[in-house]
């Protein structure tokens, strides 16, 4: 097997507030293979936007990263300093933000941002730039770039301007994009559209790709890995098919019955108990144990650690889920 | 109030040093204004009190000093530290004052333009646009030349002035909360606009005038100086801390600085406080309107 | 038949938009004018909800389907067409004379944090209705004890009565709100977009306090939502709205069996799922909605329709009933008229 394009191993990313400390990211280990999708997925609070900021080098005080690997290519860049850390962000590893206004400088036109892109990484003189530029909108799906280039990102519908981002990423030629609920603020079939647009450039260039979301049908249609979130923690982890099938999680379990399902329409949905409980208040013990209807005294005791349970998934619980558990 | 020591304003507050220094700035003055009068043995005002014999001495760590007279003394024998103490009374009375009425009316003007919009909102916003156009000072200069001086009329000129900021932050955060759905559940719960902008509205634009108040009490105490400088404020029996610059002012070129310097430096440091204070609210309050 | 709850017959709402008189002055044509820029929210929109019954308006942002509820709720006033509550028609009545329908007709809002007062206690939240809409006076004890029925009701227990919004999570203010509609025992109530801000575990708590208030008390919901498998959850009728008109309405199973708009074909195939089994053949539809400041001539869909022909350019489609139930408003579901010839 290849070596993995990012290597995340034992991650902790904490943020000292007034409260007390805030465990956003507490020990998370998944790995990334090139041509790979794999999606972070978690409710509010489960720190799967601070893994993707973490990668990226975006913590900001009072946040920090205090312990923990992140290999990306071979070496750890948790401990790069910020200027090499600039040259990896964006030339090697590419954002894509759930509001794709934050990531687009309404300041300049389109044209403009891509062309920077491109003369920071490149050596490619203006004309050739320029044709570069058109070729990765008409690959985005936008039509008329020759013209669109000199729009302005207001110029632009949240899709188009999602597109733009996506090609921005794909332009730098990064290797790793990390997409942060990039569909969230779109509507349904544009959504679709452009979920099919990030499967197709994952194929087609080979980049490998972290989907961050919560929306569980778009982990199943889109990932190959899934590795599931909660209070900072990895709980499961695995392919996608077999987590989505049978889980082995009783929280995994429980996300996947409270989304009421076309082809099986209950008059009551199953539903978690209960709501994510303050991180600072987790103490010891399994973060889930409050909300579970498994837990038992060692629950509270001993927290669980990530362990094989069968095929390919990994369940962080003392007593995780046999296969026939529907 | 155990919740409130321990609570994160408070906890940013003692590691501001800005924020301490200017409210201990302010409290000083404050505890001076309140009881100072108690504090120093000669009342500047009561004529019986002053001793011609003692005009123009120096403060006591100069040559010919008296140790009665720990800032030195004026033309007609006054305690300067007396009148200064004197004066911050006055002096913060009028901040505060015309804060108050400054606020009602631009608070209430504010709220209805941001609620009903429409021409009732062009008309007060475009006074308020007018009235931005002139230096403050230059209007409370006009009005107080047109109609006579006195602490009153200052009051009257300083909120003619000051109503503008509160309306237009007011309308501002009004236009914030209507968009809000609270506000049309309150539709919804069948209150009447009144209702809802007294109970819905009104608490929730307040924070940021808790700011805007602790700034404007530093400017209108220097506007009102300005304006007894030039001799269009109070009036000679009730002099505030800029009439004693103005006075001292008439003497400074003969050597004899400190009549003027004392109250102008007090001047100085108050609203300095103040502002510290003031900005440390902002910083505190405004990004996250709790 | 029983009488509908609520009927809404050719509801229109158009905002004007680009600032007051002054601001929208310009010269054109040598005089100075100032030209009125409408946006056509909702374009004639009818509605009827049966006591006990759960409507859902399904669409994408900007389709109306907010405002639409909104506009039924008075938030907005509409520009024409009648809104019948209880057999009443209200569309023309002013805020005061509208008061005791306000009884009837109650909202759920999308915005769990936006839709609390932060500076009122809970308990007051809830007991403001009671006291704008009441008929007798109630005294300040029974109100007390009412809103803590109501707070029990919905899961919050009575200590946590005296606490402020900022206290709770999503999911518990989502719960505040609902309380807040029940507590002058609403016949129905219009909830938009009720769970689209919270967290997956805590939607399915809430869609099933819901669908138990419903069976408690009687309620029928006009519920607003963009997520199809919610819609199929709770619903018991759906219409789909595009550009502020209603495409296609049917009952929950032939609209997820038999769509026949092609708009809903693209909406359902469109919508990720977790059931593979589920996936649809794939309608694809390029583009994005058109402004509605601008609507296309004929059909609202036809400039991303895969099926447009040339007279859907010309002749805007009605809302017909179809064999089989339901309605839809496309030509490709007409019967073709006679006098149409292209």
């Amino acid at each position: 097997m290849a070596e993995p394009l990012l290597d995340i191993r034992g991650l902790q990313t904490h943020f000292h507030t007034f409260g007390g400390l805030v465990k956003a990211v507490d020990g998370v280990s998944f790995d990334v293979k090139a041509g790979e999708i794999v999606g972070l997925v978690g409710e509010s609070g489960g720190g799967k936007s601070v893994i993707g900021f973490s990668i990226v080098g975006l913590i900001d005080p009072p946040g920090k990263i205090v312990g923990g690997e992140i290999r990306f290519d071979g070496r750890d860049i948790a401990k790069l300093d910020e200027r090499a850390m600039r040259r990896v962000r964006g030339r090697e590893i590419a954002m894509v933000f759930q509001d794709p206004m934050t990531s687009l400088n309404p300041v300049y036109t389109v044209g403009r941002q891509m062309d920077e892109v491109l003369r920071l990484h490149t050596d490619l003189d203006k004309a050739a730039r320029r044709a570069r530029c058109i070729r990765m909108l008409e690959d985005v799906g936008i039509s008329e770039a020759d013209k669109r280039l000199d729009a302005y990102p207001h110029q632009f519908s949240g899709g188009m301007r999602q597109r733009v981002v996506i090609a921005i990423a794909l332009l730098a030629g990064s290797r790793l994009i990390i997409a942060d609920e990039p569909t969230t603020a779109l509507d349904v079939t544009v959504q679709s559209q452009i979920l099919k647009l990030m499967r197709r450039q994952v194929e087609d260039t080979g980049a490998a790709m972290i989907l961050v979301t919560h929306d569980l049908a778009v982990v199943s249609e889109m990932a190959d890995r899934v590795v599931v979130l909660y209070c900072g923690r990895v709980i499961e982890r695995g392919l996608t098919d077999e987590i989505i099938a049978n889980p082995a999680h009783p929280y995994t379990r429980g996300l996947l019955d409270s989304i009421p399902r076309i082809a099986d329409r209950q008059h009551r949905l199953r539903q978690i108990p209960g709501t994510v409980p303050d991180i600072r208040s987790i103490g010891l013990g399994c973060s889930f144990r409050a909300r579970c209807s498994r837990a038992q005294s060692l629950c509270a005791e001993r927290s669980p650690d990530l362990a094989h349970v069968r095929g390919s998934l990994d369940a962080a619980c003392h007593f995780p889920l046999e296969e026939a558990a529907r | 109030m155990n919740r409130l020591l321990s609570s994160e304003f408070v906890y940013n507050y003692r590691r501001n040093i800005p924020a301490v220094l200017g409210s201990v700035l302010v409290l000083v003055f404050a505890f001076l204004a309140i009881i100072g009068p108690f504090l120093v043995w000669q009342d500047p005002y009561d004529v019986s009190q002053l001793e011609l014999m003692d005009s123009f001495k120096p403060p006591v760590w100069l040559e010919g000093g008296d140790p009665r007279y720990l800032l030195g003394t004026d033309g007609q024998g006054r305690d300067v530290l007396a009148s200064i103490i004197y004066g911050a009374r006055i002096s913060a009375f009028i901040g505060l004052a015309a804060m108050i009425c400054s606020c009602v009316i631009g608070t209430t003007l504010g709220l209805m333009s941001g609620y009903y919009g429409g021409t009732l909102d062009a008309v007060i916003m475009r006074i308020a646009d007018i009235q931005l156009s002139f230096p403050s000072m230059l209007i409370a200069l006009f009005l107080m030349s047109a109609f006579g001086n006195g602490i009153g009329m200052i009051l009257i000129a300083l909120t003619a002035v000051g109503w503008v900021v509160y309306a237009r932050t007011v309308r501002g955060s009004t236009l914030g909360e209507i968009q809000k759905e609270y506000i049309q559940a309150a539709r919804v719960a069948g209150l009447s606009d009144a209702q809802i902008i007294r109970r819905h509205v009104l608490p929730n634009v307040l924070t940021p005038l808790i700011v805007v108040s602790t700034i404007q009490v530093g400017s209108f105490i220097l506007i009102e100086a300005s304006l007894s400088f030039l001799g269009v404020g109070v009036p000679i029996t009730e002099p505030s801390l800029g009439l004693l610059v103005k006075e001292g002012f008439d003497v400074l070129f003969s050597g004899i600085w400190w009549t003027s310097a004392f109250p102008g430096l007090f001047i100085m440091f108050l609203v300095f406080g103040i502002n510290l204070f003031g900005d440390f609210l902002r910083d505190e309050l405004n990004p996250r309107l709790r | 038949m029983t009488q509908p709850v609520l009927e809404v017959r050719n509801l229109v709402k158009a905002f004007s938009i680009g600032g007051g008189f002054f601001d929208r002055l310009q010269i054109g044509g040598g005089k100075l004018i100032a030209p009125e820029k409408v946006l056509n929210a909702v374009n004639g929109v009818s509605l009827s909800i049966a006591p006990g019954e759960v409507l859902a308006l399904v669409g994408e942002s900007g389709c109306g389907k907010s405002t639409v509820a909104k506009t039924v709720a008075r938030i907005h006033a509409p520009t024409s067409g009648e809104i019948h509550i209880d057999g009443t028609e209200v569309s023309s009545l002013d805020q005061k004379e509208l008061r005791p329908f306000r009884r009837k007709l109650q909202m759920i809002f999308q915005d769990p944090y936006a839709s609390l007062n932060p500076r009122q206690r809970i308990k007051d939240i809830v007991i403001e209705p009671m006291r704008a809409q009441s008929d007798r006076k109630m005294s300040g004890r029974e109100l007390d004890a009412e809103a803590i029925k109501l707070l029990g009701r919905v899961g919050l227990n009575a200590e946590q009565a005296n606490r402020y919004p900022h206290q709770f999570s999503g999911g518990q203010r989502q719960r505040i709100g609902i309380a807040r509609a029940l507590s002058v025992r609403p016949k129905v109530i219009i909830a938009d977009e009720p769970v689209s801000a919270l967290d997956v575990s805590i939607q399915a708590q809430i869609l099933n306090l819901m669908m138990d208030l419903r069976d408690e008390f009687g309620l029928s919901y006009l519920f607003v939502s963009h997520d199809l498998s919610v819609v199929h959850h709770i619903a018991d009728r759906i219409a789909v709205m595009y550009l502020g008109f209603m495409v296609e309405t049917a009952s929950r199973d032939q609209l997820f069996a038999n769509p026949r708009h092609p708009y809903t074909q693209a909406l359902l195939s469109a919508a990720p799922s977790v059931d593979k089994s589920l996936r649809k053949p794939e309608v694809e539809i390029a583009g994005e909605v058109p402004s509605a400041l601008n609507l296309p001539s004929g059909c609202c869909f036809r400039t991303r329709c895969p099926l447009a022909f040339s007279r859907c350019a010309v002749e805007r489609p009605a809302l017909r009933p179809q064999p089989g139930g339901g309605s839809v408003a496309c030509h490709l579901h007409d019967p073709a008229p006679e006098a149409f010839t292209s």
